[in-house]
């Protein structure tokens, strides 16, 4: 099996071995209730928000992927464990030695949804000319690749100019190698390509209609390649951009499930007391967000390793946790969150909430109070994206200006924020936020590493620099051994966690509202996400 | 009158879109930068060049502002960043909604305000005008969106009476008659909600409007011929008291334009309230200049409307 942690045996599960273990897994708490799953019926699902480019081969986000990896599917999944890949369109990897060259076997017989056969020349089509071009993230995991050969249909050869960790590409296979069908897109304008809203891929479902502003319509594949899947006639996505009305619809029946933290925290506690609904909680250990607080450098005061170390101790994660996140949340100890199971080590330099301690480190960096009672004034910016990240601004101030530190607020939307945080640098706190994708390479490094040119969305733009940490990332960067790659990403953790250029704060899961109808979901750590294909409703 | 209105509706457009443009330039970040973050990360330097130069957003302002009027004037509203599609199909497409709910608002609020306000006045001083000016402040101090959700939670949630969204049932595939009433009964409580506030300021226009019409010699003529007080109420007191009532209406047809975001957002009607707001949020200039544009010429039109209706209640008016 491809183990992210271990990657010295490239055997692929079965898929039928697999659908055993993890059915298993999953009917174990559950045998209460057991009931043979039921074919049919329509999900109806919140959706927030709604995109220029649908296509998950061009644009790698949550919000596409809760609509199109239902149609479009990627070679591999991430499987219940969070360790193991299970396969998709493809059904076998071998890598080479020096990390230059991917064999990738695909499946046979799949066929996509305007009947034309999928093969590697697909495969190889969305890998050199959307994944490596055109995708975020992908242009960073694919910009090595060189070439794709196809020398039958179910042999896909990935080329790599420069050696690529076999546990990076393990990390972003799941998310980014989204196939989508050549014989639609080449030769075509690809960021135009209506294909791009009317998706065309092999999953379970197909398109349906796509209203603007109203809905997102999927129907069953009749010729989905999954034995007896999918189970459900269809999926309705209906855009709702009122938290309220999310939460009064699920009330009422007229929605089945919300993702993603579509319903707000207070509503949240109310319909989980409801009999009809549950709140979930898990499903979610692969997408976990990271709330954090980042330093601007540009403030000689918040260079001053005392001072960042004493703002830490002000500071109280676990009030957050109970009360902004009705304890649905952890205290982040580092910038790995607990969820995952192969690079977190907890064995890392803490910062305890201890306001005395804090007012003792700012005295010792020089900064004492004045008649006021204030050090120092500070300008925290929360960024818009949660609620959550807004209301721990909130209590950030409110934490400072406890140990005298004269902290304000500065609200802006989501442009503004961006403007503000990443390209002008007109900030000296963010109540920030990142997500975590599987290997520390994908998202974590570059919040860390300098040089990253201005603009660069989630990214250090705080003037944080230590040759240090430079070189460790580097070095982390260029090893190809899985085992020596987990040595060097737990030594990164322990000099973020010393030189503390941002300071994680709490990990948190988004959380879901489900109606009790709902069965086979959130049993993947990423469930949101994936197919789909095995969820059904009860009557 | 029609024509020298028209030409003085010209500079005002003008004014309208320039200042609008250089207002909307002044918020903090583009809509590249709503975009990339809208990604949720892993764009890098190059693609983000790359976006603002295919969008246009690395020229100078004055270059876009240029660029922007003269394609206004060959009435081409550009492309929609958030959307990727033509402006002027995207306000087409959220036009119907917009417009039934604003319509049937403002037919509610006008109806009935109109008649509790003549109601109210003819009973003056009585317990039932006290309860009708009392209704008409409670109705006027409700925001727009509390009074759609409390609406929600009692008549879709707890009575299940109504259906709680849309503009029509997912799927239903309705035609005719059944979907006519099927679009009115998911229109119940957005019109409601959109008008109750403007309900409570014809109550009181009216009201007031009646009272003071009802001291005035004409009327005392009147009752002197020996007609009912119904007729005197009717024909006499109320269409001279219509005035002020259609002023507002015109005014309210604009405001309604802004009022109808939070009750499309609460609702999940597809309109252009909505089609405003996310613009705002996503910095999508084309866009929201185009709303713009297309509500300034539909406000200049009612205005039209209303002056002439006025000279036809108001026979001095015209000459």
């Amino acid at each position: 099996m491809v183990e992210l942690g271990n990657l010295e045996t490239f055997m692929v599960l079965s898929r039928r071995s697999l659908l055993a273990s993890s059915a298993a897994l999953a009917l174990a708490p559950r045998l209460a209730h057991a009931q043979a799953p039921r074919r049919g019926g329509v999900l109806r699902v919140a959706a927030d928000s709604e995109y220029r480019n649908w296509n998950p081969a061009i644009a790698a986000n949550n919000g596409v992927f809760l609509v199109a990896r239902k149609v479009i599917e990627p070679l591999f999944d991430l499987g219940a464990d969070g360790k193991t890949l299970v396969p998709v369109l493809a059904t076998g990897w071998t890598p080479s030695q020096d990390g230059k060259t991917h064999s990738f076997t695909l499946r046979g017989g799949v066929k996509w949804h305007d009947g034309r056969d999928f093969g590697s020349g697909d495969v190889a089509f969305s890998a050199l000319e959307l994944w490596r071009k055109l995708q975020n993230f992908g242009r960073d995991v694919f910009r090595n690749l060189e070439a794709v050969d196809t020398p039958d249909a179910t042999t896909a050869v990935f080329r790599f100019a420069q050696p690529i960790p076999a546990q990076l590409l393990a990390a972003a296979l799941a998310p980014l190698a989204n196939v989508v069908p050549r014989h639609v897109y080449e030769g075509t304008d690809l960021q135009n390509n209506p294909a791009n809203i009317s998706l065309i891929g092999t999953g379970p479902f197909r398109f349906g209609e796509y209203r603007r502003g109203e809905f997102f319509r999927l129907a069953r594949n009749p010729a989905y390649w999954g034995e007896g899947q999918p189970l459900l006639d269809g999926i309705v996505y209906r855009v709702m951009p009122d938290k309220g009305a999310v939460a009064a619809a699920l009330e009422a029946g007229e929605l089945e499930l919300a993702t993603f933290g579509g319903v707000s925290i207070e509503d949240m506690q109310r319909l989980g007391k409801l009999p009809s609904l549950e709140v979930v909680a898990h499903g979610y250990e692969a997408l976990p967000y990271v709330s954090i607080l980042e330093f601007n450098f540009a403030r000689p005061e918040l260079q001053n390793p005392k001072v960042r170390q004493a703002i830490a101790h002000a500071l109280n994660p676990q009030a957050a946790v109970d009360t902004i996140f009705l304890g649905l949340a952890k205290p982040a100890v580092g910038p790995i969150p607990t969820t995952d199971p192969v690079f977190h080590t907890s064995q890392l330099p803490g910062y305890p909430f201890d306001p005395r301690r804090a007012e003792a480190l700012l005295d010792e960096a020089g900064y004492r109070k004045g008649a006021d009672g204030m050090r120092f004034a500070l300008k925290i910016v929360p960024a818009p994206f949660f609620e959550q990240t807004r209301r721990i601004g909130d209590m950030m101030r409110q934490s400072l200006r406890q140990v005298g530190i004269d902290a304000s607020i500065q609200n802006t939307d989501l442009a503004g924020y961006f403007a503000a945080v990443y390209r002008e640098r007109n900030f000296d706190l963010t109540s920030g936020v990142y997500a975590y994708r599987q290997d520390p390479a994908i998202s974590t490094t570059v919040l860390y590493g300098s040089g990253t040119p201005a603009g660069v969305p989630f990214s250090n733009q705080r003037g944080y620099a230590s040759p240090e940490m430079d070189g460790l990332l580097r070095e982390a960067a260029a090893q190809l051994d899985a085992d020596k790659r987990i040595a060097l990403y737990r030594r990164f953790q322990e000099l973020a966690m010393t030189d503390l250029p941002l300071i994680p704060f709490v990990e948190f899961p988004l959380v879901s509202v489900a109606s009790r109808r709902l069965r086979g979901h959130h049993d993947n750590p990423r469930w949101a996400v994936t197919s789909w294909g095995s969820t059904w409703l009860a009557a | 009158m029609i024509r020298r209105r028209l030409a003085q509706a010209l500079p005002i457009i003008l004014i309208i879109l320039v200042g609008n443009f250089l207002l909307l330039r002044l918020a903090p970040g583009d809509a590249v930068d709503a975009y990339v973050a809208g990604l949720g990360g892993g764009a890098d330097a190059g693609q983000i060049a790359e976006l603002r130069a295919r969008w246009g957003l690395d020229r100078l302002v004055w270059e876009q502002l240029a660029l922007y009027l003269w394609r206004t004037v060959t009435l081409d509203l550009g492309i929609s960043y958030i959307y990727n599609q033509p402006v002027g199909l995207l306000i087409l497409e959220r036009l119907p909604a917009t417009l039934l709910l604003m319509f049937s608002g403002i037919c509610f609020a006008f109806s009935l305000g109109l008649t509790l306000g003549i109601a109210a006045a003819r009973r003056a001083g009585t317990w039932a005008d006290t309860a009708l000016v009392a209704f008409a402040l409670v109705a006027y101090a409700m925001p727009g969106f509390w009074l759609g959700l409390m609406m929600i939670v009692i008549f879709s949630v707890k009575l299940a009476w109504l259906p709680l969204g849309g503009l029509d049932t997912l799927g239903a595939g309705l035609t005719g008659i059944a979907r006519v009433l099927d679009v009115a009964r998911h229109l119940v409580m957005p019109t409601i909600a959109v008008s109750f506030i403007y309900l409570a300021i014809y109550l009181r226009l009216m009201r007031a409007g009646m009272l003071e019409i009802y001291g005035l010699d004409f009327v005392r003529t009147a009752r002197a011929k020996g007609l009912t007080e119904g007729r005197i109420a009717w024909r006499h007191v109320a269409r001279n008291a219509l005035l002020p009532m259609v002023t507002m209406l015109g005014l309210q047809f604009s405001a309604l334009f802004g009022g109808s975001v939070v009750v499309e957002s609460v609702f999940s009607l597809p309109g252009i309230g909505r089609l405003a707001y996310d613009s705002v949020v996503a910095r999508d200039l084309n866009t929201l200049l185009g709303i713009i544009f297309v509500s300034t010429i539909v406000v200049i039109l009612v205005n039209l409307v209303t002056d002439l209706l006025y000279a036809r209640l108001d026979p001095r008016i015209a000459s």
